[in-house]
């Protein structure tokens, strides 16, 4: 019994807790339309990449319907030059572009996030190390950078989880540099005040600082700067299979591999060429947007940091 | 001024030694025997084997076959393909012009289009227009390079039956039909560009425009032409230079996209030729090559851009 009555304006509470989030959500959707229908697509295409394989109409890896057949009923975006329909085929393939997309900003971010905090909470000779380290990353020029390190160490090429992992360190190696620079920016910011330093003076250990006292205080940079790179990184993974270095093979497609695959039909047969690039701009483009919208709620002194 | 430059040099020379023992140390981490990659099969015998090690100089300890490969480097020798057996200086060498001219052409497009494009935005801040060409900028950011060059090759062919002629010509040999060659990876590739330069060359605008000299030559009366071109505009670019700087490596894998969708036999093609048959030797030249280049970019850029702007050579 007094379980109950204890419980019942709790949950009341959360409640009215979750609903005037939702109300503060409305109003940011209302401020900023373009970012929160741009958040709805990223949304529904996350749900397209988890539920592809319940959603295609057709088993994208299979070869059994009629070669270039243009848009249709049937055939919702037309169907390729290897007998594959293209809907089926860009659904699935979201999951590649996707998946590599956010595996490698998560790493990116990682590695961005612990070198700027190091480098910015310690200063000194560490700081001139890992500004001097970044340094050498962006004396490669980036797509040239994924290429060499793919050609070194990802030798059997194909779809599997080493090959994920390693396209998706390449691509996140890339935009470290950036992360590392505005966390190292926003740690050098708060890195003087005076709950730092009460925290230093009751003898917390360094790791202690920065992992409970200083990240916590750095987060809204590291979440928008992660969330415009999105963008980026789908790009670069689009190139990447594009120039059939990704991770695609022909039962594992991804848009950028699907444009390779049917590089000698273009002409005759336009969807071939259009859909693919189209579903890697809507997504780009989407990630982008939300980005954007996400920067300028969250933070709007970042504005010109773009 | 010249202490700056000094400096600058000298960090200059320290990154490019960095970036070669990378790519130096990287390419010696290969999995797999590099005998079986020369001789394209699974069994060797070891004589071969060791031949081809002491051809390679691969039998001597990593930090001298290190000073060895950087002496010839500088002594213009950077060794031989794998497979073509030919100098890999000469092969990169050969197809610089190509990749030069997308370069120099692709940015030509991308200054064209987004300093007016900037200008604009900011002069009429917060317009319908400026919503419009901001909202412009941010979809081509969105389009990757290769596929606007997919639609560019696609649609022409379609509607008008026009395609670009087939097979690179040397600019000097025939410069129109060159030119015919190069304006569509070029446009490709300046647009993408152009979209993160109009931003940035908005936001810096916007900014200037506030500063009190902006007022100045207002009100001694100059023309709202004279005040944004002549005053304002100018000292715009300075950042703009900054971001173009750190814009040239994108461009430099961007030409590698291109030129496989143009077949063009340029920088980007060789490497990734190089990439597919594991052609180490000719792989580290040409990331090397990008690397002193983009180093040489950078350097340019910031010595400039002291002299443009006296309070960095002092900060």
């Amino acid at each position: 019994m007094t379980t109950q009555a204890a419980s019942q304006p709790m949950i009341l509470g959360e409640l009215r807790l979750r609903r005037s989030r939702l109300k503060s959500l409305w109003r940011i959707a209302q401020q900023k339309p373009v970012g929160a229908v741009a958040a709805l697509v990223c949304i529904a295409l996350i749900l397209v990449a988890v539920f592809a394989d319940v959603l295609a109409p057709y088993d994208a890896a299979r070869q059994g319907v009629p070669r270039l057949q243009a848009p249709s009923a049937s055939y919702p975006l037309g169907t390729d030059n290897l007998f594959r329909d293209i809907f089926s085929r860009i659904l699935i393939g979201s999951r590649i572009s996707l998946g590599v997309g956010f595996g490698s900003v998560l790493l990116g971010t990682i590695f961005g996030t612990t070198l700027g905090l190091v480098s910015g909470y310690f200063g000194g000779w560490v700081d001139m190390v890992v500004s001097r380290v970044i340094d050498v990353v962006l004396g490669f020029p980036p797509l040239v950078f994924a290429i060499f390190f793919l050609s070194i160490f990802n030798t059997d090429r194909g779809f599997s989880l080493k090959a994920f992992t390693l396209v998706s360190l390449a691509i996140g190696i890339i935009i470290t540099p950036t992360t590392a620079r505005i966390v190292r920016a926003s740690v050098l910011s708060i890195r003087n005040l005076q709950y730092i330093e009460a925290a230093i003076s009751i003898g917390g250990s360094s790791p202690r600082i920065m992992a409970r006292h200083v990240l916590p205080n750095v987060v809204a940079p590291i979440i928008i700067i992660a969330s415009i790179q999105i963008g980026n990184a789908i790009l670069a993974e689009a190139a990447l299979s594009f120039l059939s270095l990704g991770i695609a093979d022909a039962s594992h497609p991804s848009w950028g591999a699907m444009l390779q695959d049917t590089r000698g039909v273009w002409e005759q047969a336009w969807w071939t060429a259009i859909v693919p690039g189209a579903a890697i701009s809507i997504a780009v483009l989407s990630f982008n947007l939300f980005g954007d919208a996400l920067r300028d709620v969250l933070d709007p002194r970042l504005r010109s940091t773009s | 001024m010249a202490q700056y430059i000094t400096k600058r040099v000298l960090f200059s020379l320290l990154v490019l030694f960095a970036i070669s023992v990378v790519v130096f140390t990287a390419v010696r981490m290969t999995p797999g025997d590099v005998c079986k990659i020369v001789l394209a099969t699974p069994d060797v015998d070891q004589q071969q084997c060791d031949a081809i090690r002491n051809e390679l100089g691969l039998d001597k300890p990593a930090p001298v076959q290190y000073v060895k490969y950087m002496g010839n480097l500088l002594s213009g020798d950077w060794g031989k393909s794998f497979f073509s057996k030919r100098e890999v200086w000469g092969e990169i060498r050969t197809r610089i012009p190509l990749t030069l001219e997308l370069t120099v052409l692709s940015t030509v497009f991308a200054l064209a289009i987004s300093i007016p494009i900037g200008v604009i935005s900011a002069v009429k801040q917060d317009g319908w227009l400026d919503y419009v060409l901001r909202f412009v900028t941010i979809g081509w950011l969105s389009i990757p390079s290769f596929w606007l060059a997919t639609m560019l090759i696609v649609f022409p062919a379609k509607w008008w039956g026009y395609s670009p002629p087939i097979g690179y010509v040397n600019l000097w040999d025939d410069p129109l039909k060159n030119l015919e060659q190069l304006y569509l990876p070029a446009f490709s590739l300046g647009l993408a560009l152009s979209a993160s330069l109009a931003r940035v060359t908005r936001s810096s605008m916007l900014e200037v425009l506030r500063q009190d000299y902006i007022r100045t030559s207002r009100a001694k009366g100059l023309a709202e032409r004279a005040v944004v071109i002549r005053h304002a505009l100018r000292n715009a670019l300075i950042p703009v230079t900054t971001l173009f700087a750190l814009q040239v490596a994108v461009l430099f894998g961007g030409t590698v996209v291109l030129e496989q969708i143009f077949s063009l036999p340029g920088l980007g093609t060789l490497t990734l030729s190089a990439v597919f048959v594991r052609d180490y030797p000719q792989i580290q030249g040409l990331v090397l090559f990008f690397g002193a280049v983009l180093v040489m970019i950078n350097l340019v850029v910031d010595v400039s851009y002291a002299w443009l702007d006296p309070r960095i050579r002092y900060a």
